[in-house]
C-alpha cells in the first residue's frame, strides 16, 4: 500500500516535471516563438484530418517564423479566451485573424494589419432578409468579436445568439434556427462555397468595424512587435505574402 | 473511416486515457491527504480540509478547469516573483486538466475514505497502538488495506465521473475526443456522425473501467490478507 | 471615470443575476421532468420481466456513460443535421437552445435519478413488502403505497445530491448560445478580458446556491425522517450501486 501511494506520488510529479518549464521573459524574440490560434476559422485556421493547424493565418505565422529565425511553437484556444490566454503567458503572440480595435489596444499591442475584412450579413437567398430592419430577427455571431460588440450597440431589438466558435453558427444558419449570420465577409465567402452555404447569399453593405487584422501581443512585448513588423514588411515586399495569399484568394485580401 | 477523421479520434482517445489516469493518481493522493486532514486532530486542518471539499464540491467542474488554466499562471508567478524569479510558468491545457480534474477527484474522493476510515472498528486501531504500532504503521498496515476495500466501489464510481468529465477539458484547447470531434465537426459540418462517435467512444471506456473496477472488487475482496 | 466603472460594474451584476436566475430555471425544470421519468424507468429496471429491464438498462447505460457535454451537443447541433426532423413536427421545440438544454438535461438526470430511486427501492425491507402482499395488495398497490414512498425518503439524501450536480452540469447550457450563469461569464470576460475574476465570481454564486439546495434538502429529510431512521449523506456516489 505504502508502495503504490509513492509510486502514485512519484508518477505524478514525473508528470508535472516533464510538462512544466519556466519561460523567462526575455526582451526580443523568444525561440521558440509561441505562437496561439484557434481552429474553427476556415479558411484562415482549421484543422482537418492531419490533425494539424492549417489555412492562412497558420501559413503566415510559420513564414513569420522562418524570418525571424526561431521555431513556431503552435497553441490552440478557444476564442473567447484567446486574450486572457494571451495575458496568462500561455503563448507570446496572437495570429488568428484578429482585429485590430480600440477596446482590444487597451489590453494587448497590435503589429501592423496583415489583411483587411469588412463584416457582412448572410441570409437565405430570396428570403427577404432586411439588414435595416433587425427588430426581431434572430442574429448569429462569434463571441468576443467586433461583430458580436457591433450587434450589442446596433441590434437592441434582434435577437443574438452567441456562438464559441464561427462553424457552429453556420450549423445553426444551415438548420434555420437563425435568419441571418454577421461575420467577416471573407470567411462567409468561404463558407458559401460549400454544400452547407449553397442556400444562402451575402445581403446589405459590407460594414468596416476595425483597421484590420494584426497580431497581437503582450504590451510590454514591443521588441517582438516591432520584429514582427519588420518581418511582415520584409514578406509584402519580396512576395511571399502574395503567395500564401493565392493559395487562398484569387484576389488580393491587404 | 469517419471521413478520414477515425485516426483523429484514436490520437484523442489516448489523450484522454492519459489525462483521466494521471488525473486519478493525483486525486487519490490529494483524497487521502483530504480525508487525513478532515480526520485530523489539528483545528485548522479539519476546517481548511472541509473548506476545499465544500468548495469545490459546489462549483462546476468547467469553472474549476477554466479558473486553472487561466488562474494557475498567475498565481505561481506572483509566488516565483517573491523569490525573484520572473517570468511566465506555463501551465500547460494537460496540466491543467490533470491539476482541476485532480482537485475535483480528490474532494469527492476525500468524502469517500473518510467514511470508509470511520467504518473500520476503533478497537482495531488501539489493538495496534498497544502492540508498539506507531502512527505512521498503523495507517499504513492497519487502515489503509482496509479502507481500499471499503472505498473501492465509491472510488470506482469516482473515476466514471472523472473519466467523463475529461471532456471538459476540451475547452482549454486540449486536443481529446472531445475537441478532436469539435474540429471534425466543424471541418466536415456534421455533427451528428461525430459526436455520436464520441458517445460510443466513452461509451467503451466506461464498460471497460466497470469491468476493471469489478476484477478490483474482487480482488481486495477476496480473503483478509494485508496488502502493502 | 469612476462614474463608467460603477455603471458597467451595476450592468454586469444585473447580467449575473438574469443567468444565475436562468441557471435556476434550467435546473428546476430539468428537475421536474426527469424525476418523472425515472420513476417509471426505476420501475422498469426493477421489474420481472426482461423486455422492460433490458431497455431501460441501455437507457442508463447510455445516459450514465456519455459526458453531458456530448450529450446537449448531439440533442442541440446533432439532431437539426437531419432533414427529417427539422421538417417534423418537434422541430419548434427542438429548434430552441433552451428547449434543448432541458431536454438533454432532462434525459441525463432521469438516468441518475432512476437508480438512485432504484437502489431505494431494493432498500425496502422484504417484510414489509411479504406483509402488503399478505393483506391482500396487488402488485401496484403494494408499489404505490408500500415501496414508493418508503423508497423516496431513503433516496433522498442521493437525490440531493443529484440535484446539485444538476445544477453544476447546467453550466454546460452555455456551450449552446444559453446566456446562463456561466454564458454570462463568458460574454463579460470578452468584453472585460478579466476571465479568471468573472469565472470566480460566477464559481462563487454557484457555490452559494449549492449551499441553499444543502439547507432545503436538509429541512425535507427532517421533515420526512421516519423514527429511527439513520440519515446518513454519502457524497459523491452519484453513480449509486453501480449497474449491479
Amino acid at each position: 500500500m505504502k508502495g503504490l501511494i509513492a509510486f502514485l506520488m512519484a508518477a505524478f510529479i514525473a508528470g508535472l516535471l516533464s510538462n512544466a518549464r519556466v519561460a523567462y521573459a526575455e526582451p526580443g524574440v523568444p525561440n521558440p516563438l509561441r505562437i496561439g490560434s484557434e481552429g474553427y476559422y476556415p479558411p484562415f485556421n482549421f484543422v482537418d484530418q492531419s490533425g494539424q493547424l492549417k489555412g492562412f493565418d497558420i501559413d503566415i505565422a510559420m513564414a513569420l517564423c522562418e524570418r525571424l529565425k526561431v521555431e513556431c511553437k503552435l497553441l490552440a484556444q478557444d476564442w473567447d479566451g484567446i486574450i486572457p490566454a494571451l495575458l496568462a503567458g500561455k503563448y507570446d503572440a496572437i495570429v488568428a485573424s484578429m482585429s485590430i480595435t480600440d477596446e482590444r489596444k487597451k489590453v494587448v499591442s497590435f503589429t501592423d494589419k496583415y489583411y483587411s475584412n469588412k463584416v457582412r450579413f448572410v441570409a437565405a437567398k430570396g428570403g427577404g432578409f432586411d439588414p435595416g430592419k433587425l427588430d426581431g430577427k434572430t442574429i448569429g455571431t462569434q463571441r468576443a468579436t467586433i461583430a458580436a460588440n457591433w450587434l450589442a450597440k446596433n441590434a437592441g431589438g434582434a435577437k443574438v445568439k452567441l456562438y464559441d466558435k464561427q462553424t457552429d453558427a453556420y450549423l445553426d444558419l444551415a438548420a434555420r434556427r437563425l435568419d441571418a449570420i454577421f461575420a467577416d465577409g471573407l470567411v462567409l465567402h468561404e463558407w458559401l462555397k460549400t454544400k452547407a452555404g449553397a442556400g444562402f447569399e451575402m445581403v446589405g453593405d459590407a460594414y468596416e468595424l476595425d483597421e484590420g487584422i494584426g497580431i497581437a501581443v503582450r504590451k510590454e512585448d514591443n521588441v517582438l512587435r516591432q520584429r514582427l513588423n519588420a518581418a511582415l514588411a520584409a514578406m509584402l515586399a519580396d512576395g511571399t505574402y502574395a503567395t500564401i495569399n493565392a493559395r487562398y484568394f484569387p484576389f488580393s485580401i491587404y | 473511416m469517419l471521413l478520414g477523421f477515425g485516426a483523429q479520434l484514436a490520437a484523442g482517445t489516448l489523450v484522454t486515457v492519459g489525462l483521466a489516469v494521471a488525473s486519478l493518481a493525483g486525486g487519490l493522493l490529494l483524497g487521502i491527504a483530504g480525508a487525513a486532514a478532515r480526520m485530523s486532530r489539528r483545528r485548522l486542518l479539519r476546517t481548511a480540509a472541509q473548506a476545499y471539499t465544500t468548495a469545490v464540491r459546489g462549483v462546476p467542474e468547467l469553472l474549476v478547469i477554466l479558473i486553472v488554466y487561466f488562474g494557475a499562471s498567475a498565481a505561481v508567478g506572483r509566488v516565483a516573483a517573491l523569490f525573484g524569479v520572473t517570468g511566465f510558468f506555463e501551465l500547460n491545457p494537460f496540466l491543467a486538466g490533470v491539476a482541476a480534474l485532480s482537485l475535483t477527484f480528490g474532494a469527492y474522493a476525500a468524502e469517500v475514505l473518510r467514511g470508509a476510515f470511520l467504518a473500520v472498528p476503533p478497537g482495531q486501531t488501539e489493538a495496534a497502538y498497544s502492540l508498539g504500532l506507531t502512527r505512521a504503521r498503523v495507517f499504513s498496515h492497519v487502515l489503509l488495506p482496509q479502507v481500499w476495500r471499503t472505498a473501492l466501489p465509491g472510488l470506482g464510481n469516482l473515476f466514471l465521473v472523472l473519466l467523463k468529465d475529461t471532456s471538459l477539458v476540451s475547452v482549454v484547447g486540449l486536443d481529446e475526443i472531445m475537441r478532436k470531434s469539435a474540429l471534425a465537426v466543424s471541418y466536415t459540418q456534421q455533427p451528428f456522425t461525430f459526436y455520436l462517435a464520441a458517445a460510443f467512444i466513452y461509451l467503451a471506456m466506461t464498460a471497460v473501467s466497470m469491468a476493471g473496477i469489478q476484477v478490483l472488487e474482487r480482488r481486495a475482496a477476496r480473503g483478509m490478507e494485508w496488502s502493502g | 471615470m469612476m462614474a463608467a466603472l460603477h455603471g458597467m460594474a451595476a450592468e454586469s451584476t444585473a447580467q449575473l443575476l438574469a443567468g444565475a436566475w436562468l441557471t435556476m430555471q434550467l435546473t428546476a425544470l430539468a428537475m421536474l421532468v426527469g424525476t418523472t421519468l425515472a420513476f417509471p424507468l426505476a420501475l422498469m429496471r426493477t421489474s420481472r420481466h426482461g423486455w422492460l429491464r433490458a431497455p431501460a438498462y441501455g437507457y442508463v447505460f447510455f445516459f450514465r456513460g456519455t459526458p453531458l457535454l456530448v450529450q446537449i451537443f448531439l440533442v442541440y447541433y446533432g439532431l437539426a443535421q437531419f432533414e427529417a426532423i427539422r421538417d417534423g413536427f418537434l422541430w419548434p421545440v427542438l429548434s430552441e437552445a433552451y428547449w434543448c438544454a432541458i431536454i438533454a438535461f432532462s434525459l441525463n438526470t432521469a438516468a441518475y435519478t432512476a437508480e438512485i430511486l432504484r437502489g431505494g427501492m431494493m432498500a425496502v425491507p422484504l417484510g414489509e413488502r411479504e406483509a402488503a402482499r399478505a393483506l391482500g395488495f396487488s402488485r401496484w398497490q403494494e408499489i404505490r403505497l408500500i415501496v414508493l414512498p418508503r423508497a423516496v425518503r431513503q433516496a433522498l439524501p442521493a437525490y440531493g445530491n443529484e440535484v446539485i450536480l444538476m445544477l453544476k452540469g447546467s453550466a454546460l447550457a452555455s456551450t449552446i448560445t444559453l446566456l446562463e450563469l456561466t454564458g454570462v461569464a463568458r460574454t463579460l470576460i470578452a468584453r472585460t478580458y478579466l476571465a479568471v475574476e468573472f469565472f470566480a465570481l460566477a464559481g462563487l454564486i454557484y457555490l452559494l446556491l449549492t449551499l441553499l439546495i444543502v439547507r432545503g434538502v436538509r429541512l425535507l429529510e427532517r421533515r420526512w425522517a421516519l423514527p429511527g431512521q439513520a440519515i446518513e449523506t454519502v457524497p459523491g456516489t452519484r453513480h449509486g450501486d453501480l449497474l449491479a
